[in-house]
C-alpha cells in the first residue's frame, strides 16, 4: 500500500514537466502552428530560470524569467512562421537544436567560472520548491501525501491547464483562437485579427513551456546544473498533445498517466512482472498509438486536431 | 538576337560554374591522396630506421616530446559537471602537466556523438590533419572507427577507451579495474547503512558485464563488513537519462534504501539521496561537491595514470600496442577521501581492504562466489579471468536484489 502511494507521488512528479510542455503546445497548435521546438523552448527556460535562481536566490524571479525566456524563444518561432511564413516543421526543429545548444553554452560558460566546479542552487530555494507542507492538510494520512505534498510546480501546472481549458472553451478570445486553427480564411473574414491572436498564443505557449523547463533543471536534477537537462521530455510533450486530443483538461490526466508509465519500471516488482526494461520504455508510446486508434474508431467522438495545423496562412492566397 | 546573346552568356556562365565547381572538388582529394602517400612513405622510412637501430622495444617510432601532438575525442563537453567526460579530461590535463606539454600540443574534439559515424570519422581525420601522433577516443562507440582509421593511418596511434579490440601496433584499448574501487565503496556503504538496504542506480541491466561487475564488487564489499545488508538495483536502461536516474534513485529511497550508489552519468542519484536525508556513493568524480550532505565517498577514475604512461611510451618509442587494464595498484582507480558522514571505523576497514587489493593480490572475484539465483561461479584457489570480468559477468552476487 505504502509503495503504491509512493508510486503515485512519483508519477505526478514525472508528469509535471510534460503537463507544462503539453499545455503550451496545445495553445500553440490551436493557432494552426505546429511548433516542434518544445524541447528547445523548455531548454532555454530551464537555463535562464536556473541561472536567475542561481544568481538571485529567488524562486519567483526564476519562474518569471523562465517564462519570459520561453516566451522570447517562441517569439522567434512566431516571427519566422507567422510573419515570414517559414516552414513550420523546419523552424520548430531548428528552435529545438538552437535551444539545447544555447542552454548548454550558457551553462558551460557559467560553470567554467564557478569556483566549486559545480552549479548548485542554494538549499533554501530547492527545499521550497521540492514540496509544500500545509499544516493540518498535509498531515492527513494517505490523502495528505497524495494531494498536499507536491512541489508548487504541480499546482501551478494544474491551475494553468484549468485556466487554458476555460480560455479555449468558454471565452470569446479562445473561440476566436480555435476558429483560426480550423479555418484562418473564415476567421479573417469574420474580422478576427489573425496575426495578433497567433502571436499572443504562440508566445503564451512558449512561456508555459519555459516554466516546464525550469522544473527540469530545478526539481528533476535536484538544483544541480547538468547539460541536456530537459532530456527529450519536450518531444514526449508533443506526442502527449495528440494523446490529450488537443484539450488542456485531458492534458492533466494524460501527463500524469504518461508520468506513471515512465516511473512504472522503477516501482513494479520485477519478480512478479519479469518484462525487459525496454518494454516499459515503450509503454507511453504504445499508449499513444492505442489512443489514436481508439479515438479514430469512435464514431461519436471527434479528433480535435485543428484543421489548418501546419499550414501557414497567407491572406493573398485566400 | 538579344535573347540569343543572353542565352549564350548564361550558358557560358553555367559551364564555367560547373568547371570551377569540378576542379574545386577535385583539388582537395588530390592533396589528401598525396598527403596519405607521403605519410605512408614517412612511416615506412621511420620503421626502417627503428629496425636498423633496433634500440626501442616498441612497435612505433619514438617521437620527440616537443613534436608530439595528442588528440582527444570526447563524447560530450568536458566542462560539464562531474561525469564521464569531465574525468577523462582531468586525466588529459594531468598527463599534460606530468609531461610538461603545452596547450597547442593537445587537440580536443568535444561533443562527438558516439552514434554518428560520420562525425566520429571527421573528428578523427581533423585530428590527423592537425598532426596528432596519438588520438585518445574516450567512449565505447568510437571503437570501430578507430580500428578502420588505424589501418588507413599506420603512423598515428589510436587508443580507445573502454573497449576490447587491438591490432597490436597502432590501435589498442584501455580500461580499468573499477570494481576494485567499488569494493571499497561497498565497505563504506555497508558500514553506514541502518536499514541494511543499499540502493544502486545502474545504467544497464544484467547483460552488461561492466555495470554488473561493479554492482557485484560493491555488494561483496558491503557483504564483507555487513553480511545482513542487501543491494537493491534499479536499471535506467540508458547511459544518460537525468530524469530516469532521479526517478530510479527516488524509487530506491521509497523501498527503504539509505545509501544510494550509482553507475550512471549524472550526480542526480546523490542529490536525490541528499534531499531525502539518506546517503550516497558517487561515481566518476568526487560528487561531494554536488551533494555535500549525502556523499560518503565516490568511486573515481584517475585517467591521467594511463594517459601519462601512454604518451610517455610514445615519446620513448616503447609503445607496444597492447590493451591496457589498470587497477588500484597502478593508481588508475580509487575512492575519493571519505567524508565526515562515514560511520566510525570505515577508514580502517577501507585501508585494510585497499592493502589486500594493492599488496596482497586480492582481486575481489576470488574463489567460489555464490550468485543470487543459488548457483556458484569460480573455483577455490583461483580468480576470475579478465575476460570473464569484462565479458561474461552476467550474474549478481547473492545479496543483490532486483525488485
Amino acid at each position: 500500500m505504502d509503495i503504491i502511494i509512493k508510486f503515485l507521488v512519483a508519477a505526478v512528479g514525472a508528469g509535471t514537466p510534460l503537463l507544462f510542455g503539453t499545455v503550451g503546445e496545445i495553445l500553440t497548435e490551436k493557432t494552426g502552428h505546429l511548433n516542434l521546438g518544445v524541447e528547445g523552448m523548455m531548454s532555454i527556460g530551464a537555463c535562464i530560470g536556473f541561472m536567475v535562481g542561481y544568481y538571485t536566490d529567488n524562486f519567483f524571479l526564476a519562474l518569471l524569467f523562465a517564462a519570459i525566456a520561453g516566451a522570447c524563444s517562441a517569439l522567434i518561432y512566431a516571427v519566422l512562421t507567422v510573419t515570414f511564413m517559414a516552414n513550420q516543421n523546419v523552424t520548430g526543429l531548428t528552435l529545438t537544436i538552437f535551444g539545447i545548444g544555447f542552454a548548454n553554452f550558457i551553462g558551460i560558460f557559467v560553470l567554467n567560472k564557478s569556483p566549486e566546479g559545480t552549479l548548485k542552487l542554494p538549499e533554501r530555494i530547492t527545499a521550497a520548491m521540492r514540496g509544500i507542507h500545509i499544516p493540518g492538510l498535509s498531515d492527513i494520512p494517505v490523502i495528505g501525501e497524495l494531494l498536499f505534498s507536491y512541489s508548487p510546480f504541480v499546482y501551478i501546472g494544474i491551475i494553468i491547464a484549468v485556466i487554458c481549458a476555460y480560455y479555449l472553451n468558454r471565452t470569446k478570445e479562445g473561440l476566436n483562437l480555435k476558429a483560426i486553427g480550423e479555418n484562418p480564411g473564415a476567421a479573417d473574414a469574420a474580422g478576427i485579427k489573425i496575426t495578433k491572436v497567433k502571436y499572443i498564443n504562440i508566445i503564451l505557449g512558449g512561456a508555459i513551456c519555459g516554466i516546464g523547463g525550469v522544473y527540469c533543471s530545478m526539481i528533476i536534477n535536484g538544483g544541480v546544473w547538468i547539460s541536456d537537462n530537459v532530456g527529450g521530455l519536450g518531444w514526449i510533450a508533443v506526442a502527449l498533445v495528440i494523446f490529450a486530443n488537443w484539450q488542456p483538461s485531458y492534458a492533466i490526466l494524460g501527463s500524469f498517466v504518461f508520468g506513471a508509465l515512465r516511473v512504472l519500471k522503477y516501482y513494479i516488482p520485477q519478480s512478479v512482472f519479469p518484462f525487459p526494461i525496454a518494454f516499459y520504455d515503450m509503454l507511453p508510446f504504445l499508449m499513444t498509438a492505442l489512443v489514436l486508434v481508439i479515438s479514430s474508431m469512435r464514431k461519436s467522438g471527434r479528433i480535435n486536431l485543428p484543421a489548418a495545423l501546419g499550414l501557414n496562412y497567407f491572406r493573398e492566397e485566400r | 538576337m538579344k535573347k540569343l546573346v543572353s542565352l549564350l552568356t548564361v550558358s557560358a556562365m553555367v559551364i564555367s560554374l560547373c568547371a570551377c565547381g569540378g576542379t574545386k572538388t577535385e583539388e582537395p582529394a588530390e592533396t589528401t591522396e598525396t598527403a596519405v602517400e607521403e605519410t605512408a612513405q614517412e612511416a615506412d622510412a621511420s620503421t626502417e630506421a627503428t629496425e636498423e637501430t633496433g634500440a626501442a622495444a616498441g612497435v612505433m617510432p619514438a617521437i620527440a616530446k616537443e613534436d608530439i601532438k595528442v588528440g582527444v575525442i570526447h563524447i560530450t563537453d568536458p566542462a560539464e559537471g562531474s561525469g564521464y567526460t569531465y574525468t577523462h579530461d582531468l586525466g588529459i590535463q594531468g598527463m599534460q602537466k606530468n609531461l610538461g606539454l603545452n596547450d597547442s600540443q593537445i587537440v580536443r574534439k568535444n561533443n562527438v556523438s558516439d552514434s554518428d559515424a560520420t562525425a566520429i570519422e571527421n573528428a578523427m581525420r581533423e585530428c590527423v590533419e592537425e598532426g596528432c601522433n596519438i588520438i585518445f577516443a574516450t567512449s565505447w562507440g568510437f571503437m570501430d572507427t578507430c580500428e578502420a582509421l588505424a589501418e588507413e593511418f599506420p603512423d598515428v596511434i589510436f587508443s580507445h577507451g573502454t573497449g576490447y579490440k587491438s591490432n597490436g601496433t597502432n590501435f589498442n584499448n584501455y580500461f580499468g579495474r573499477i570494481y576494485q574501487a567499488r569494493y571499497l565503496a561497498g565497505i563504506a556503504a555497508g558500514l553506514k547503512t541502518e536499514s541494511n538496504k543499499l540502493g544502486y542506480v545502474a545504467a544497464m541491466g544484467q547483460e552488461n558485464s561492466e555495470v554488473t561487475g561493479g554492482i557485484n564488487a560493491f555488494a561483496m564489499g558491503a557483504y564483507s563488513v555487513n553480511p545482513d545488508c542487501e543491494v537493491y538495483v534499479k536499471v535506467t536502461n540508458s547511459w544518460f537519462d537525468p530524469e530516469g536516474e532521479t526517478q530510479a534513485a527516488q524509487a530506491l529511497v521509497d523501498l527503504g534504501c539509505d545509501v544510494i550508489a550509482q553507475h550512471c552519468d549524472t550526480p542526480n542519484p546523490q542529490t536525490v539521496a541528499e534531499q531525502n536525508g539518506v546517503w550516497g556513493v558517487g561515481y566518476n568524480s568526487d560528487m561531494s561537491k554536488d551533494a555535500p550532505g549525502a556523499v560518503l565517498t565516490s568511486v573515481m577514475w584517475d585517467w591521467s595514470v594511463y594517459y601519462t604512461q601512454a604518451v610517455q611510451s610514445v615519446i620513448d618509442g616503447s609503445w607496444t600496442g597492447e590493451n591496457y587494464f589498470g587497477g588500484m595498484a597502478d593508481g588508475l582507480v580509487d575512492i575519493a577521501p571519505l567524508s565526515d558522514l562515514c560511520a566510525e571505523g570505515t577508514q580502517e576497514a577501507v585501508d585494510a581492504a585497499r592493502k589486500q587489493i594493492t599488496e596482497e593480490g586480492f582481486n575481489v572475484f576470488d574463489g567460489v562466489i555464490e550468485t543470487n539465483d543459488g548457483s556458484t561461479v569460480g573455483a577455490e584457489g583461483s580468480t576470475l579471468s579478465d575476460a570473464d570480468i569484462t565479458g561474461s559477468m552476467n550474474w549478481y552476487f547473492k545479496n543483490v536484489v532486483v525488485k
